[in-house]
Formats: C-alpha cells, sequence, structure tokens
C-alpha cells in the first residue's frame, strides 16, 4: 500500500501557510512510520513486558512481603535485603559462586584458547577435531548431568572414574555425595568444561585465522624462533578483544550457573552436599519455588544481578576494554 | 618438523578421547539392562544389546516422555523461527527507516541486554504468573521469544546492506515492508540461519525457565521430565539413559548437518560488547 516513497513528499511545493510551516518542521512520513511501528511493536511490547515490567514489579516486590502473593502493598523497606544477607546460607551461596566463577573462568579460557590452537595446527582433519570438541555444545546440561552423575563420576565400583581409579588400586569414591573431601568440585568443573569449552574454542580459532600470516613471517625473520614465542608476541596479543569478549561471557555465564548444580547435587533426600553446593540461583529457586517467597526471591534476583554487573565492570577496567580501536 | 607435527596429532587425539568419552557412555547405558548396569564390573559393551531402556522410557506413566517430547518440539520449532524474525524486522526497521523514534527505540531494546536472563527469573515468573501462564504452552515459549542481541546483530547487517537494492525495489513501487520482506529477508538468509539455529538448540534445551513455568506433568519438556527422573528416589537407569539419546539425536543431526551456520552464528554472538 506504501507506494508513496519516503522523498516525494518534499519535493511537492507547499500551497498554504499551514503546510509551509509543517514542511519547514520536516514533514512527517507517515508511510514510514507506519513500517516502523509494525516492525518494531513485537519486539518492543515483548521486552516492555517481560523484561520492563517484571524487572520493575520485581523491584517493588523487593521491598514487600510476598509470601504465597505476588500482589503488592506490604511494604517492609530493606527487610528482604536483609534478611538475604544474613541468611548464611545466602552467604554460602555467595562465596561458592564467587570462587566457582574464579575458577572455571580461566580454565575454561585456557583450555578453549589450547584448543584453538592446536586445532588451528592441524592441516589434515581438522574439521573432525573441531566437531569432536565442539559437539559436546548441542546437549544440555540436564543430560550432561545424568551422564556425569549416574555413569561417569557415580560412586560405584562400576563408575568410570573409580574403576579407572581401581587401576591404580583405589579404592571406590562417592564423589557427589559428600562434601569431605568436595571432590564435588571436579565433578561440577567438568561438566561444564566439557558442554562450553568447544564454544569458546570457536571464537578462538575465527579470531586467530583473522591473524595475518605475513606477521609471522615477519616474526620469523626477527628471530622469534620457538612457537611458544610467536604465540606470545603474536597471536596472544592479537587475540585480545576476542580474550576480553570471552572472559565476560564465562564470568555472566558462570555467575547463572543453575543448571548442573540442580542436577547433579540437589538429591533432597540423598543428603548430598546441601549448602555447600548450592550457587545463588538454587537458592533464589528454593526460595521463590519451594516457599513461594517472591519478595525475598526477588531482592535476590537483584543482588545477583549487581553482582554480575560489578563484576563484568571490574573485569573490562582489569583489562582496560575499549581503550584500543 | 615432522615430530612436531606427529605431536599435534598425538594431542589432538589425547584430548578428542575425554570429549568422546561421554557419548559412548550415553549410547553404552542405553543399551544395557538394568541388572547389567546395575553390576559391580566395568563393561566395555553389553553383552546383549537391550532396548529394554527405550520401552521403558515411554511405558512410565508419571514421567510422560511422549509429551515430554511433543511439547520441547513445539517449543524449539516455534521459537526458533519466530524470535529470529522478530529480531530481523526490528533490525531492518532501526537500520533503515529514518524516523525520529529510531534512536530511543533502539536504546530501549539494547538496554534490556543488561538484564541477565536466568537471574531474573522471579520476576519474569511474577509477571508471567499473573497473566496465567503458569502451566500453559504460551508461558514456556512467549517469554523467550524477545532477543536484543539478535536485533543488534540484524542492524548491523542491514546497515551494511546495499541502497541500490532498496533503490531498485522502490522503483519497482515498493514501500518499506515490501522491500523487507522482498528484498531484505531473502537476501539475509544465511543470518536467520545462523540464529535460528542457534535458537533451536537454546530453546530444545533450556532448563530453568520450563523447570519453573511447567510444573504440571503435561506441560513438562524432555529436560524437565528427564531432571524429574534423574532428581528422583528410585532411578530406571538404561530407561533414563534412552530417553537421554531420544533427546540428543535430533540435536546432534542438527548440529552435524548445520555446522557451518552454527560456527558463524557463535562467531556472530559470541563477541559482544
Amino acid at each position: 500500500m506504501s507506494i508513496r516513497t519516503a522523498s516525494s513528499g518534499e519535493q511537492t511545493a507547499p500551497r498554504s501557510p499551514q503546510q509551509a510551516v509543517g514542511a519547514r518542521r520536516r514533514r512527517v512520513d507517515w508511510p514510514a512510520w507506519r513500517a516502523f511501528i509494525l516492525l518494531t511493536a513485537p519486539i518492543v511490547a515483548g521486552l516492555v513486558i517481560f523484561k520492563y515490567v517484571a524487572m520493575g514489579w520485581g523491584l517493588l516486590l523487593s521491598f514487600s512481603e510476598a509470601r504465597g502473593t505476588i500482589s503488592l502493598g506490604n511494604w517492609v523497606g530493606v527487610d528482604n535485603y536483609r534478611q538475604l544477607f544474613n541468611d548464611p546460607r545466602f552467604q554460602d551461596a555467595l562465596t561458592m559462586i564467587v570462587l566457582f566463577t574464579l575458577v572455571i573462568v580461566p580454565i575454561t579460557f585456557g583450555i578453549s584458547l589450547g584448543l584453538a590452537v592446536l586445532v588451528n595446527r592441524l592441516r589434515r582433519g581438522r574439521a573432525f577435531f573441531r566437531t569432536t570438541f565442539f559437539i559436546p555444545a548441542a546437549v544440555s546440561y540436564v543430560v550432561a548431568s545424568l551422564v556425569w552423575k549416574m555413569s561417569l563420576f557415580s560412586g560405584v565400583p562400576a563408575s568410570a572414574a573409580n574403576s579407572l581409579a581401581g587401576l591404580f588400586g583405589q579404592e571406590p569414591t562417592a564423589w557427589i555425595a559428600t562434601v569431605d573431601p568436595p571432590l564435588y568440585w571436579i565433578v561440577i568443573i567438568t561438566v561444564r568444561l566439557w558442554l562450553q569449552v568447544g564454544l569458546y574454542m570457536i571464537l578462538f580459532l575465527a579470531a586467530i585465522q583473522n591473524i595475518p600470516a605475513e606477521l609471522y613471517e615477519a616474526a620469523r625473520v626477527d628471530g622469534a624462533r620457538s612457537e611458544w614465542k610467536l604465540f606470545r608476541h603474536i597471536t596472544f596479543p592479537l587475540l585480545r578483544n576476542t580474550s576480553v569478549a570471552v572472559t565476560m561471557l564465562l564470568i555472566i555465564a558462570a555467575f547463572q550457573a543453575f543448571d548442573e548444580f540442580y542436577n547433579l547435587l540437589s538429591t533432597g533426600l540423598a543428603g548430598a552436599p546441601g549448602p555447600d553446593g548450592r550457587p545463588p540461583l538454587v537458592y533464589l529457586y528454593d526460595v521463590a519455588m519451594g516457599q513461594q517467597d517472591y519478595g525475598l526471591g526477588s531482592a535476590g534476583a537483584f543482588v545477583v544481578t549487581l553482582l554480575i554487573v560489578a563484576f563484568t565492570l571490574a573485569q573490562s577496567r582489569l583489562t582496560g576494554f575499549g581503550k584500543e580501536d | 618438523m615432522k615430530n612436531a607435527r606427529v605431536g599435534t596429532y598425538v594431542a589432538g587425539i589425547v584430548f578428542a578421547i575425554p570429549f568422546l568419552f561421554p557419548f559412548y557412555l550415553l549410547l553404552r547405558n542405553s543399551l544395557m539392562t538394568q541388572q547389567e548396569l546395575g553390576g559391580l564390573d566395568w563393561v566395555w559393551w553389553p553383552n546383549t544389546i537391550s532396548l529394554q531402556g527405550f520401552k521403558d522410557a515411554f511405558a512410565n506413566t508419571s514421567v510422560p516422555l511422549g509429551r515430554a517430547l511433543l511439547n520441547s518440539t513445539i517449543v524449539a520449532v516455534v521459537s526458533a523461527p519466530v524470535s529470529t524474525l522478530l529480531a530481523a524486522m526490528a533490525g531492518y526497521a532501526l537500520a533503515r527507516i529514518k524516523v525520529a523514534a529510531a534512536k530511543p527505540v533502539f536504546a530501549l531494546i539494547i538496554i534490556t541486554m543488561m538484564v541477565p536472563g536466568a537471574a531474573t527469573f522471579v520476576p519474569t515468573f511474577v509477571v508471567v504468573g499473573s497473566m496465567g501462564g503458569v502451566n500453559t504452552l504460551w508461558g514456556l515459549i512467549v517469554p523467550g521469544l524477545f532477543n536484543a542481541f539478535a536485533v543488534l546483530l540484524f542492524r548491523g547487517f542491514y546497515l551494511r546492506f546495499p541502497a541500490e537494492m532498496e533503490d531498485a525495489g522502490r522503483v519497482d513501487g515498493l514501500g518499506h515492508l515490501g522491500v523487507f520482506t522482498r528484498l531484505a529477508l531473502p537476501n539475509s538468509a544465511g543470518l536467520l540461519a545462523a540464529l535460528g539455529v542457534l535458537s533451536f538448540i537454546e530453546h530444545w534445551n533450556s532448563f530453568l525457565w520450563p523447570l519453573v513455568i511447567g510444573q504440571d506433568p503435561a506441560y513438562w519438556t524432555v529436560q524437565v521430565a528427564m531432571s524429574t527422573n534423574l532428581t528422583s528416589q528410585s532411578i530406571n537407569l538404561p530407561a533414563l539413559f534412552a530417553s537421554a539419546v531420544i533427546s540428543v539425536i535430533p540435536l546432534a543431526l542438527v548440529f552435524l548437518l548445520a555446522q557451518r551456520y552454527i560456527v558463524r552464528g557463535v562467531m556472530m554472538t559470541g563477541i559482544k560488547g
């Protein structure tokens, strides 16, 4: 229907004083507006409802007592936040997630970068190796947790880990059913590694392949012989933007860890690690879905959001993100 | 030099084993009997291949696997194209239609990228719950359809879209919507495919939101169904591994067939900021 072109209005001469004023103020291009609104309205409406209204409502709820109800009105000030920070289980959850982030981020970073360098050096069979390292990204955390909990690291002698340890004369270990020693860390770290390393390897691989080969030639002429030197002085510095982006993505993902903790560790009655292995999102799930305390749950959502923002900002300060380019 | 090459391949194989091993366990366990899988000794492969696990997986009435697979299929098949198309529409409008609202609308969309999705599941649940979305298909699907980052990618893509093509469309009498549907959309098939496939995988594997919103077994997705079995007290392990195999196969196929697009999508969506 909108056959008129956007600029046709500007060429027609004004015929009356009112129109002249309108033209000077820039004529409203109704077909353009109509198309713009039609194309953007669905996503704007969705984001307004499910992000803006949700966050606004959640913020108000976090200052309300809202147990078993989502209606506002019972204002309690900062009581929910006070209760949250006084709850040792939430303190444990925060300690846990900070530790988890500090462990998982550098390990994932190192292995994905290492695999990218490795795959890049393979000429034949590169596609095979790339697919092998990448395909776990198609698996869900639930399925991976199943394999890790019931087959790879189960406590029975026939599990893969215990069979392997048995070859060296070790007794079977209850990997995730004990906090002392905290071997469950091996389980939760390796499951996330398996699932996400390939994704970041792809990012690094793409960045490595963008580095011009002449740079390596020049460095060799300048006497950089070893592969390590080439990596240190050429590859790694040129991957800076990718490195910063990967670190940021890893931090955001780590702070929101839920799936593997829920599926590996929360066995309820079986009394697996309990508070030890309970990150903030699992705590919030218990508070909001178990106790139906939506005020406390909303307060927790904002605390975790602020933590994520703080960590990513600190990270970008440390790495000087945005200074270059 | 030759030794270094061999060393690289040896390293590749050494690393490849732990990446492939869990797939082998998944398959092996799904083909064993409960008795064999519960045994004390490690076995490399079942003595006789048993399909009992696959039968049991569908026979469990308290965890309806067939229904869960159907729900997951609906969620992923609807969410992937719709969320990608919505982002393409907004991205095109923001890039090519010059109206005064473009800047504020762009800001409104982009700001939501700062809100971490999973961490704010409680506020989202409150809103969706108030609209009657608990235990409904729309409650499962709709909140996941709005991807601000995809809008950013499409906007970037359409900013580079050749102006000549748009002019040609105008000469042929097309308006903004016509240029978008007839010219821009067909010429962004690669980006649509890349983001669509990634979105499909993400929605099929998503766990926290379906767990929160689909509380009735009739609205469980396959991930929630498997998790329910995994965290229950008595587990039929071969059946659980069989359902895991069934849930992984379609995605593994998508992954192998569309890897080109997935890699491209990851390269675009991974580097943000």
